[in-house]
């Protein structure tokens, strides 16, 4: 009986409380896996990831490879005919999954990479030579030349909790 | 706001990797007779599909605090990038429609001094070409008649979600196609156009052979059509499909983005579009 699935209707109401308000629309047609260009070459079904919100499958759902499938292409929200906010389900689903301690190594970088410059990328010195080269400022004018702007951007970070989240604190 | 001046909000990827798309946005604005104004202090969008993934708390704050600064100087924004347009447009929309939602997010803005009144518009650069500029005024700027016949590539978060803006058709987009084609150049039709580059929603950062997996399939069908540049309007897909060709034998289709274009067809020099960062050499 090691496979039989426990359904948590609570996490099923936890995802529509924090703004998936449209979840229990889905009377699974599948015009979104249909339609999602990832199903197209791996076993990612949006269809499915949905239902298994709808029943709760909390641990089916938060450590899953499937959860970071999606590139938000949105090409399933402008198809579904129930009007299912599936790209933002799906991404409140990441949050939590991300709370539970989820998260792949290379999405941590990207955050620590944020918390450090401003900017999910990184400078480099021959982008800065090619900028004065062109013209332009050597750093963009953004919290890469600013350092109380850079201040300012992480004191929001420290508030909302995210650098404790990515592990920068 | 002012018709004439926009906050130019310069995101991540354009400034750091592509400067050739940030300078051939403000040579273009400019001949233009727009004001582009600094958005001193600003930082990433951030970008919708890693961070707003991590958490859409801190999404929205440092959204906020983006549309706070443009807010200050009287200026709606202009964005050159899918991501940058998607992030501000959507967080700016959750926060004019929800005032409690708009009150706690000003809680933390307070932190810093700021608060977000909610009157700021976000605009795409390809948006304001086509629907406040126009084809005509356009065509009295243009000095180089083009000739290519090139792949368009809308990106996914130009026009969708759709029922938040409402700036293209979700199935037939038809924006970029008259963009490119006021300039002379042919935007030729293949298979699955619409189809994404692969590297949102935070795949390329943490599956990037799963993401080349979409950019190949594009690559494909822009191969068959014999297209002979990429036009987007979007610096990350523009990564995707510039950077991603290094990893993809048999394909080498230079990427442009739309404002490089028009810097072409407005009769700037090659200096100022940058085309030096591009991994695949692009030759005019």
């Amino acid at each position: 009986m090691s496979n039989v699935k426990i359904p948590d209707p609570d996490f099923a109401q936890s995802v529509i409380d924090a703004g998936g308000k449209t979840l229990d629309l889905c009377y699974q047609c599948g015009t979104c896996t249909g339609s999602c260009p990832s199903g197209r070459t791996t076993a990612f079904r949006t269809r499915q990831l949905i239902r298994k919100a709808q029943l709760g499958l909390k641990d089916d759902i938060l450590p899953s490879e499937d959860l970071w499938m999606c590139t938000t292409c949105y090409s399933c929200v402008e198809r579904c005919p129930r009007d299912v906010d599936i790209v933002d389900i799906i991404i409140l689903m990441r949050n939590m999954a991300v709370q539970k301690g989820y998260m792949a190594e290379d999405h941590k970088k990207v955050g620590l990479s944020l918390l450090k410059s401003g900017h999910t990328v990184p400078a480099s010195d021959k982008l800065k030579a090619l900028r004065v080269s062109m013209g332009l400022s050597e750093n963009p004018p953004t919290t890469l030349a600013d350092p109380q702007a850079m201040a300012d951007f992480k004191k929001i970070m420290a508030k909302t909790g995210f650098e404790k989240l990515i592990g920068g604190a | 706001m002012a018709a004439d001046k926009f906050a130019l909000f310069l995101g991540c990827v354009a400034p750091l990797r592509y400067p050739g798309i940030e300078k051939a946005t403000r040579e273009l604005f400019k001949a233009l007779g727009y004001d582009l104004k600094e958005m001193t202090g600003a930082g990433c969008c951030p970008a919708p599909g890693v961070i707003r993934s991590f958490d859409q708390a801190t999404w929205l704050a440092l959204a906020a605090r983006n549309l706070c600064i443009a807010e200050k100087q009287g200026c709606d924004i202009l964005t050159i990038c899918n991501g940058c347009y998607g992030s501000l447009y959507e967080a700016n929309h959750m926060l004019q429609e929800d005032p409690e939602l708009l009150k706690k997010v000003n809680m933390i803005l307070a932190e810093v001094g700021m608060k977000y009144e909610g009157k700021v518009h976000v605009r795409h650069f390809a948006d304001v070409l086509f629907k406040d500029i126009g084809i005509e005024k356009m065509k009295q700027k243009f000095t180089k008649p083009l000739s290519y016949n090139v792949a368009v590539h809308y990106g996914c978060h130009f026009s969708r979600p759709t029922k938040i803006k409402h700036i293209d058709d979700p199935e037939r987009p038809h924006v970029l196609d008259e963009l490119v084609e006021w300039t002379g150049a042919k935007s030729i039709p293949y298979a699955d156009k619409n189809m994404c580059c692969g590297a949102g929603g935070g795949v390329r950062s943490r599956d990037a052979k799963f993401a080349l997996s979409f950019t190949e399939t594009k690559l494909k069908n822009m191969k068959a059509v014999n297209a002979q540049f990429i036009i987007d309007v979007c610096p990350f897909c523009h990564l995707q499909f510039d950077r991603g060709q290094k990893d993809l034998p048999g394909y080498d289709i230079p990427v442009i983005h739309l404002a490089q274009l028009y810097g072409l067809a407005l009769g700037l020099p090659e200096s100022s579009l940058g085309l030096e960062a591009h991994e695949i050499k692009v030759t005019l």
